[in-house]
């Protein structure tokens, strides 16, 4: 299961065992290979370079353990904020309506079609030293909640959306006929059946911005120990010829993103399972 | 009722305030000093280079991408065999990776300290700091996006109209050229669209791999970058606007070719 | 000729769909293919077309051995339930497709697409697009579109399982005219017994991948190899070991010493005909058909007591024209 789609193979599939077929598999497994796991282990070959001592040394030391410490809690501030602001919107987008409410849908997936480089610079431009709203604050913890709040906005409102447009009106009517008010009805009823849209829009919002690096890079200054998270810790660190310490903290990130993409499978099996 | 209103007001103020002000205080600042300075902004040459650079690295990364997306879609959804969960999270990796970490990978295989690095120097060929090596970190961030839009369409269209053609007589060339194909065009288009969006977008894997050798491996964004460290605010947030133009355009895109959404 | 399966078996998994099955269905014939879901006679269609390879056995169409060929070599023609319409390609484009293929000149693909529409009654809707056609018409479509490139044998998966039973109807009648004019040798697999009657020359009736009896419409109705193709093929009443015809039973208002004492239970008017549930005396029911005529003359009420007896039934293993089991 995953989040790329749970595919299966539709009945009757024609003749299987073609050379074509096997040529197929062959070009997938070819192409990830060389593309992403082969990379992916080198990523990890390189961090053990300098030995378990390096690797512990690299990952402990106080700069990038301030940046890593930085990017989770950041994360995981932003990631409480997008479940809540997250939801609301979503619930505006499919209970509500209102003009515009279109243009508004399509606004969301902003996020993902702009470049993360020109989110950091907008966001300087309108919270940063020369703001038309006075409020400057660039190169502050602030300014990396804000940059991961803009790139990870889509996640919890696009996973809830789907979600809540299939869900049976006539379970809150009855909720409500029973005598349960607005909110009872929306604690009992309702969010029980988003749970699992909003932890797995969570996970994926998480994922990415742990990760995150073109939206932080002009807007927080990239202190040490201040304001520089992980991804700007290990660009430094590749600057600096550092490639064995830069690659284990990155395994450090690469393992939290295997642990949440496993832990989105299972999320995303447990909502199915109440699906008749 | 109020009820309503309060999160309509909430709903609308959060995204005025963090994605719609931001971006029109870039046209602002760009057009700030008039629609001359842009122009010329645009024009510069290493503005232009860095224009092409993105279009040609994010053109092949999509055309590799697409062909790859259709392959792998056919396997998932027509093909039985063990593993199919482990592809699946493979396919998931580039969109749960720093990109960071997607350069720092490549420099690692292709650098100068690595066997592979050193033959490909002795070959003549430099994948490191130079658009072969930003093309694979773009291909590998944009990875999974036409796969995952053609599989659904593919598994809806089941595989009945590709049993008839072969009844027909079509061999599996013929049927999947002329059957399969246009059958899953849009899910092809709109992965596309995704794609394309993405590569133009990368900053940190292109960044790592290209060395920012000014002028010569900078994309849009790395540009946007450095032009900012060199205080030419205004090439700066000239390429910002054209980028963000890129963008508006690939929302308006995806919503043409994208599957018809209700909210 | 026709075509020949000979001991064809195929397992999914654990699943049996076909265990050594041999059928043959005559040269220009129309033969049925009937059964229960999961009876395996679609697997066994499947795997004369080629869409499925048996697990062992063989496949003989028009006298040649086509077990190891593809669907593309082995000249069929293949109607799907769901009709399988390329929705892309306007209807010409779908009839042209086998054609097409086949790189026939062009103004020879012209003039056979429309000698086809016109032979199931679908001129004048040549540009259009299959979501713009019926259910219906699309499976017209469908079969003029398998019959372009001249098939030695005509494959029908269920072809009218996914139509309104009034078009249904339509089609089995145009499907018999059709195969009256084309004689293709037609294989049809159905689970509607009335279908398979109507239109076949030959049934071959299977359950769990087995053949339970092969035959004409008659002989199975009326020489019915065991219980599970009486009970199939028409209704049919059970005592104990005994199975009668609901049509087999006559009911009388006085005994003649052959017959059995029951109770009018319920009366159900089906048009022409009145359907008849009963009550026997040792509580046993069953349900008799007599005609309105009948019916009438007999008084029948609930609540009147009468007397049955059967004209003719079957033990099964062998054929009586018993009476009733004694009250």
């Amino acid at each position: 299961m995953s989040v790329t789609g749970n595919a299966q193979t539709a009945t009757g599939a024609s003749a299987s065992k073609s050379e074509g077929s096997l040529a197929s598999r062959g070009v997938v497994i070819t192409y990830l290979g060389l593309l992403v796991l082969i990379p992916l282990a080198a990523v990890v070959w390189q961090s053990t370079q300098d030995g378990i001592g390096g690797f512990v040394r690299a990952v402990t030391n106080p700069q990038a353990l301030a940046a890593l410490r930085l990017t989770f809690l950041a994360s995981l501030v932003v990631v409480a904020i997008n479940v809540v602001a997250g939801t609301i919107i979503a619930w505006v987008l499919v209970r509500d309506s209102f003009r515009g409410k279109a243009i508004v849908n399509s606004i969301i997936d902003l996020p993902f079609a702009l470049p993360t480089i020109v989110a950091s610079l907008t966001l300087l431009a309108l919270y940063g030293p020369k703001s038309p709203l006075g409020l400057n604050i660039a190169y502050t913890k602030a300014s990396v909640g804000m940059a991961l709040l803009f790139v990870t906005l889509p996640f919890v409102i696009r996973a809830v959306q789907p979600v809540l447009l299939e869900l049976d009106r006539d379970m809150e009517e009855a909720a409500a006929s029973l005598g349960a008010s607005g909110f009872a009805t929306f604690r009992r009823i309702i969010l029980p059946t988003l749970t699992p849209a909003i932890l797995s829009g969570a996970a994926l919002g998480f994922a990415r911005s742990v990760g995150e690096f073109g939206s932080v890079v002009l807007l927080t200054g990239n202190q040490p120990f201040k304001t520089q998270v992980a991804s700007v810790y290990i660009f430094g660190q590749v600057e600096s010829g550092e490639t064995s310490s830069a690659a284990a903290v990155s395994v450090v990130l690469l393992v939290v993103s295997l642990a949440l993409l496993f832990g989105l499978s299972l999320i995303n099996r447990w909502g199915t399972h109440h699906d008749s | 009722m109020t009820a309503r209103i309060a999160f309509r007001v909430f709903a609308l103020g959060y995204l005025a305030l963090l994605l719609v002000f931001p971006v029109c205080i870039i046209f602002a600042r760009a057009f700030g000093e008039g629609l001359g300075a842009v122009w010329q902004a645009v024009i510069d040459p290493e503005a232009l280079h860095a224009l092409w650079m993105t279009l040609l690295i994010a053109s092949i990364a999509v055309a590799a991408n697409t062909v790859f997306g259709i392959i792998c879609a056919t396997v998932l959804v027509r093909h039985d065999f063990r593993g199919k969960s482990v592809l699946n999270a493979i396919l998931d990796l580039p969109l749960a990776i720093s990109p960071v970490v997607v350069g720092l990978s490549l420099l690692i295989i292709y650098g100068r300290t690595s066997p592979i690095g050193v033959w490909l120097a002795e070959m003549g060929v430099r994948i490191i700091f130079s658009t072969p090596g930003m093309i694979l970190a773009t291909i590998f961030i944009s990875l999974p996006f036409v796969v995952r839009e053609v599989v659904p369409v593919m598994r809806e269209i089941g595989t009945e109209q590709e049993q008839a053609a072969s009844t027909l007589g079509a061999s599996a060339f013929q049927t999947f050229w002329m059957v399969t194909l246009p059958a899953i065009r849009p899910g092809v288009a709109y992965g596309i669209v995704l794609t394309m969006a993405r590569a133009i977008g990368e900053f940190g894997a292109v960044s790592v791999v290209s060395g920012q050798i000014s002028g010569i491996t900078e994309t849009m964004t790395i540009y946007v970058s450095s032009s900012f460290e060199r205080f030419d605010l205004v090439g700066c947030y000239s390429a910002a606007v054209v980028l963000a133009l890129i963008a508006i355009g690939t929302l308006l895109l995806t919503n043409l070719t994208g599957p018809k959404e209700e909210y | 000729m026709g075509i020949t399966a000979r001991r064809v078996s195929k397992r999914f998994g654990d699943f049996v769909a076909l265990d050594d099955v041999s059928v043959e269905a005559p040269t220009g014939s129309l033969t049925a293919l009937l059964g229960p879901s999961g009876s395996g006679k679609s697997t066994l269609l499947r795997v004369i077309a080629g869409l499925e390879r048996p697990d062992s056995g063989q496949i003989f169409i028009s006298d040649e051995e086509k077990t190891d060929f593809p669907p593309q070599k082995r000249g069929v023609g293949f109607v799907f339930q769901h009709y399988a319409a390329f929705k892309h390609m306007t209807v010409f484009e779908n009839v042209a497709f086998g054609l097409k293929i086949r790189k026939h000149p062009k103004d020879a693909i012209r003039q056979r697409v429309r000698e086809l529409l016109e032979l199931v009654q679908l001129e004048g809707f040549a540009g259009r697009y299959p979501a713009q056609l019926s259910g219906g018409q699309r499976q017209r479509m469908a079969l003029a579109r398998a019959l372009a490139v001249e098939p030695d044998v005509l494959l029908l998966d269920e072809p009218f399982g996914a139509l309104d039973a009034r078009v249904r109807q339509e089609l089995r009648a145009w499907l018999r005219r059709l195969h009256e004019d084309i004689h293709v040798t037609t294989i049809l697999v159905t689970h509607d017994q009335e279908e398979a009657m109507e239109l076949a020359d030959n049934i071959v009736l299977m359950n769990h991948g087995k053949i339970e009896q092969v035959g004409g419409p008659q002989d199975l109705y009326e020489q019915p190899a065991n219980e599970f193709v009486m009970g199939f093929i028409g209704p049919v009443n059970r005592l104990g070991d005994t199975y009668v015809r609901p049509h087999d039973i006559e009911i009388q208002l006085n005994s003649n010493g052959t017959t059995s004492e029951a109770m009018v239970d319920h009366l159900v008017y089906l048009g022409f005909e009145v359907r008849v549930d009963l009550a026997l005396k040792d509580g046993r029911r069953l349900w008799a058909q007599v005609t309105r005529e009948d019916a009438r003359q007999l008084n029948l009420e609930p609540g009147k007591p009468v007397h049955v007896r059967m004209v003719h039934s079957k033990v099964f293993g062998k054929t009586t024209a018993d009476s009733l089991p004694n009250p």
